[in-house]
């Protein structure tokens, strides 16, 4: 038979060669528009509440969106959760970036970020009754309220702990330098657990602003180069010596419960978990102010609602359920955190919930680092802090 | 008969179908425009529109990208080490998984193709099948936990001594090898059959042991097939992160692009472009080798 | 072809080695699918098939299986509508470009996953703002089946000799006659074949469906990955995977069965599961 097909591997070239073109014309030419809408300053918040559409989709922090709670809010306002819970902020700011969301459960490392990249609405707190009852210390906070205005509302607030394995961690640490400090952490060669995400660089600067103060840390999300280094240096040093890189909370869970790791960073989520297994995890003890005695980091969490959100309405509903003070209360106890509605330390099943999570005691986080965005901007003027791409640049060096 | 009755029913089908008769460029026109349309348009299109970005740049507060033309992305993949070894890394495991999986596959292909009877060849290959069926996230987690500290092979090894792999790049490599190993042995057996008996009985006819039999007879008539189920073995791990977060701490290519594509897309596509070049190079080459070919 | 009794004692041993590490892992999943234990241990502390009627009672796994089969059905639908398209042009014309299909065909399942996925989200939410849905899950998913019915398709037609359809031209059939007559019969147990495998793949993606899915619906692989890293529910995803094993043995079955049937019609080679196979192979 003739052949007449021409010769294919010159066809695919060519076709190749068209699409490299095409491409490097649009890179060129920055053609298309732009994938955000950019400022985040034009947005509006909601003036007037209106009926409920049925149904809302949150992404939220594991644990925060559970049965015991959603099922009756569903009840009440006919608004059907649909919930994705994520692992690390990265996860939520993309899941946001696909507009399908109505609402998200935001660490500071996320807020600036989501407001930046106009992702988010501002919230009007005179449709949140239950807001004016919040603690004011959760109140127009650097992470939760950007150019003065408020951009949501709080969700509860926690530190990250220092867990351990009873059995095989004795005697029982005070300090993180049973993780980060190589002397102290090759004890447990291939048995620590480290949270998989670049906040991680903080635990490491939390660490050196007591054990190297000529470094002058002050802030833990504020380094300069010199300051930035040390903590990678830290972490660099500690790589050999992690069992695992966790980001979701089941696999910690598993991997503590299954002996592969006796020591490292977590959220009371797992711990608690833990321990209603039976596995003899342990915590810093509350006459240590549940810390570590560097401190930790932590989280203040804030309920964000999306940008031309689908379901307005039922995500102004679900913020207002949230700090219900009998919800909230709810919510606290069963992950392990400090409410952020001030009545709900009245509805807790343990009269000593909030007593014991220091929920009304603004000193005491002083001694926690909320997650914050890294920015070059360092507060004081200066430019030359390393920004978020930097962490995450590093973060992946330090994994390797 | 039938030409009357095809006479008088001209239908819009007849009509159309005459159109189309004797004009192969249409015929062939027709056919391809919702395949080709479909897989050029709309995914190659899609690959090129992510690509470019490649070249922009992203702002580090609001990750909006600036569409401004930089190489800053390909300098930081070319000058850090780090990705240098995740790349390698990556390769040089799919390329022993790929081994692996082809010096496992071939004998059971084989006993497969030329020695089970109908009823054998028919239960083997509901076997092999029946594990394509099962969750992969199943199975891999099924891996996790067998492979624990307290697991059931250090259960099964303790007692002799031993100690299982544990998480790492052992154990990526050995649940890799598992999950693609039905992808390697099918195209194997096809091959296999493919081989007519007749040469395999003249071969031994002309004298020759079975181990020469299979050095110079069925090895390179089946190397196509190899080649060919090796497309899936390569391909698959080289893209996948979710078995390495699950069963190691090492990073794959996959990894780092999924941590990248939320706040650096542009880092990201660049990151990509990186497996797509070295997928096609493999593809070439296993063109090259034969195993687009059919007999 | 004649062995020693030796090598033929080897090559059965070898065989059975490879089937155990093919079941042993899927032994552990059945075991730990009627552990009485939340958390995964070994060895298990008991028994109990307490996980299975919990998977029946979940609401959200039921659904999510559904919605698997609907995407499962109609992504391996447009894959075959495409891939027979395609596989008629290449396997019964010639034409500029005709090697290259087979190339451009097996692209969206060679690349890695997270990249045809993320290109796909983008391009409906950032370039033809379509929200994401089932639709861009099907979509993402076709794509990638396309292959799998196509190399059936394709080896299928290779085997059928062209001079039916010529005789079938010579009777005065047109071309649908000709196809919906002749070879559309003589192909459609491959393209049941494939058909069924493309459904598997879609069935058990995960990647590609991470990106492409919306925000109120999951596939049970989506449900699976969101399960697999909740403590409490960890046993009824493997009940789950234990009954789509059960389940789909009744598929596997059919199609190799269809695949025998036309083996034997088409000259006997590759008899005995010939077609099914070779969806895996390349053409």
């Amino acid at each position: 038979m003739r052949r007449r097909d021409g010769n294919p591997a010159r066809t695919a070239w060519l076709v190749v060669a068209g699409l490299v073109v095409f491409m490097l014309a649009l890179a060129g030419c920055g053609g298309g528009s732009d994938d955000t809408t950019g400022g985040g300053s034009s947005s509006e918040a909601l003036q007037k509440l209106g009926k409920g559409e049925g149904e809302v989709s949150l992404i939220s922090w594991a644990g925060y969106v559970e049965p015991d709670w959603s099922k009756p809010f569903e009840q009440k306002t006919g608004c059907k959760v649909n919930n994705k819970e994520a692992g690390t902020s990265d996860e939520m700011v993309e899941l946001m970036k696909t507009g399908q969301y109505d609402g998200v459960s935001a660490s500071g490392n996320a807020t600036a970020r989501l407001v930046a990249a106009g992702l988010v609405a501002p919230v009007n707190t005179d449709l949140v009754p239950n807001y004016a009852t919040v603690f004011s210390d959760l109140k127009d906070q650097p992470y939760n309220t950007f150019e003065d205005v408020n951009y949501g509302i709080p969700h509860g607030r926690g530190a990250n702990l220092l867990m351990w394995n009873g059995n095989d961690v004795k005697p029982a640490p005070n300090s993180w330098n049973v993780t980060l400090d190589p002397k102290v952490a090759s004890k447990f060669k291939g048995k620590i657990s480290q949270y998989d995400d670049p906040m991680s660089i903080a635990e490491a600067a939390v660490y050196l602003k007591t054990h190297e103060p000529d470094l002058g840390i002050e802030n833990p999300y504020e380094l300069n180069e010199e300051q930035f280094d040390a903590a990678v240096g830290l972490l660099e040093e500690q790589k050999p010596l992690v069992g695992e890189y966790w980001s979701e909370a089941a696999k910690q869970i598993s991997a503590y419960a299954g002996g592969d790791v006796q020591v490292g960073t977590t959220w009371q989520y797992q711990y608690f978990a833990l321990k209603e297994e039976g596995v003899p995890v342990q915590a810093s003890p509350a006459s240590q102010g549940f810390l570590p005695k560097e401190g930790a980091t932590g989280w203040s969490d804030t309920w964000m609602i999306a940008k031309d959100a689908k379901h307005p309405n039922c995500m102004y509903e679900w913020m207002n359920w949230i700090i219900e003070p009998k919800v909230n209360a709810e919510v606290a106890e069963w992950f392990g955190e400090a409410p952020a509605q001030e009545l709900a330390c009245k509805e807790t099943a343990n009269k000593n919930f909030c007593a014991e999570y220091h929920a009304e005691e603004p000193d005491f986080w002083n001694r926690v680092y909320y997650w914050e965005t890294p920015l070059a901007d360092c507060g004081n003027g200066e430019e030359s802090c390393m920004d978020y791409n930097d962490w995450v640049k590093a973060w992946t060096t330090i994994k390797g | 008969m039938a030409s009357e009755a095809v006479a008088e029913r001209r239908s819009a089908g007849h009509r159309l179908a005459d159109l189309f008769h004797g004009r192969e460029r249409l015929q062939v026109g027709a056919l391809l425009a919702g395949p080709v349309g479909w897989l050029v348009i709309g995914y190659l299109g899609s690959l090129a529109l992510l690509l470019v970005a490649a070249f922009w740049s992203v702002d580090p507060l609001s990750g909006a990208t600036i569409k401004e033309f930089t190489l800053e992305n390909f300098e930081s993949l070319v000058n850090e080490p780090v990705y240098r070894d995740i790349v390698w890394r990556t390769v040089r495991t799919a390329l022993l998984v790929t081994l692996t999986d082809a010096v496992i596959a071939f004998p059971i292909a084989f006993y497969m193709a030329k020695l089970a009877s109908r009823r054998g060849k028919a239960l083997l290959v509901i076997g092999i099948l029946l594990p394509l069926w099962s969750s992969y996230l199943v199975k891999v987690y099924a891996w996790r936990t067998l492979l624990s500290a307290n697991g059931a092979i250090n259960w099964a090894l303790d007692p002799i001594g031993l100690h299982g792999p544990g998480y790492g790049m052992t154990a990526v490599w050995l649940v890799m090898s598992y999950l693609w190993l039905p992808y390697m042995i099918l195209p194997i057996y096809a091959g296999l059959e493919r081989i007519p008996n007749s040469l395999i009985s003249a071969s031994e006819d002309l004298g020759a042991s079975p181990f020469t039999t299979f050095r110079r007879v069925i090895l390179p008539l089946s190397f196509p097939a190899v080649v060919a189920g090796s497309i899936f073995t390569f391909s698959l791990t080289l893209g996948d992160y979710i078995t390495p977060r699950l069963v190691s701490n090492d990073q794959f290519i996959g990894n780092v692009i999924f941590s990248n594509v939320a706040n650096n897309q542009p880092f990201a596509a660049a990151l990509a472009i990186v497996p797509i070049v070295v997928t096609i190079a493999y593809l070439l080459v296993a063109r090259r080798l034969g195993a687009f070919e059919h007999v | 072809m004649r062995l020693s009794r030796r090598s033929e004692w080897l090559l059965r041993t070898a065989v059975a080695v490879g089937l155990a590490f093919i079941y042993v892992p899927l032994v552990v999943i059945v075991i730990y699918a009627f552990n009485s234990s939340k958390i995964l241990e070994w060895p298990p502390p008991g028994f109990t098939t307490h996980w299975f009627s919990q998977a029946f009672k979940d609401e959200a796994a039921r659904e999510a299986f559904v919605t698997s089969i609907k995407a499962g059905i109609a992504a391996s639908t447009i894959a075959l509508v495409l891939g027979t398209l395609a596989s008629i042009a290449v396997a019964r014309h010639r034409f500029f470009g005709r090697e290259t299909i087979s190339f451009l065909v097996i692209l969206p399942i060679a690349l890695p996953g997270i990249v045809t996925g993320v290109a796909i989200s983008n391009t409906f939410t950032q370039v033809l703002d379509v929200p994401l849905s089932l639709f861009t899950v099907i979509v993402g998913h076709a794509t990638f089946c396309i292959v799998i019915v196509y190399n059936n398709a394709v080896a299928r037609l290779r085997r059928l000799s062209g001079s039916f359809e010529e005789a079938s031209a010579d009777l005065g059939a047109h071309t649908w006659q000709t196809f919906r007559y002749v070879t559309f019969p003589g192909m459609r147990s491959a393209l049941i074949a494939g058909g069924l495998l493309a459904f598997a793949l879609s069935f058990d993606e995960i990647i590609v469906t991470n990106f492409t899915i919306g925000a109120g619906e999951q596939t049970l692989p989506i449900w699976i990955y969101s399960n697999l890293f909740r403590p409490h529910e960890l046993p009824i995803v493997n009940a789950v995977a234990v009954l789509v094993i059960l389940i789909s043995i009744v598929p596997v079955y059919l199609a190799h069965r269809l695949g025998a049937e036309e083996g034997g019609a088409t000259g006997g080679r590759g008899a005995g599961g010939g077609v099914e196979t070779e969806a895996i192979a390349v053409p």
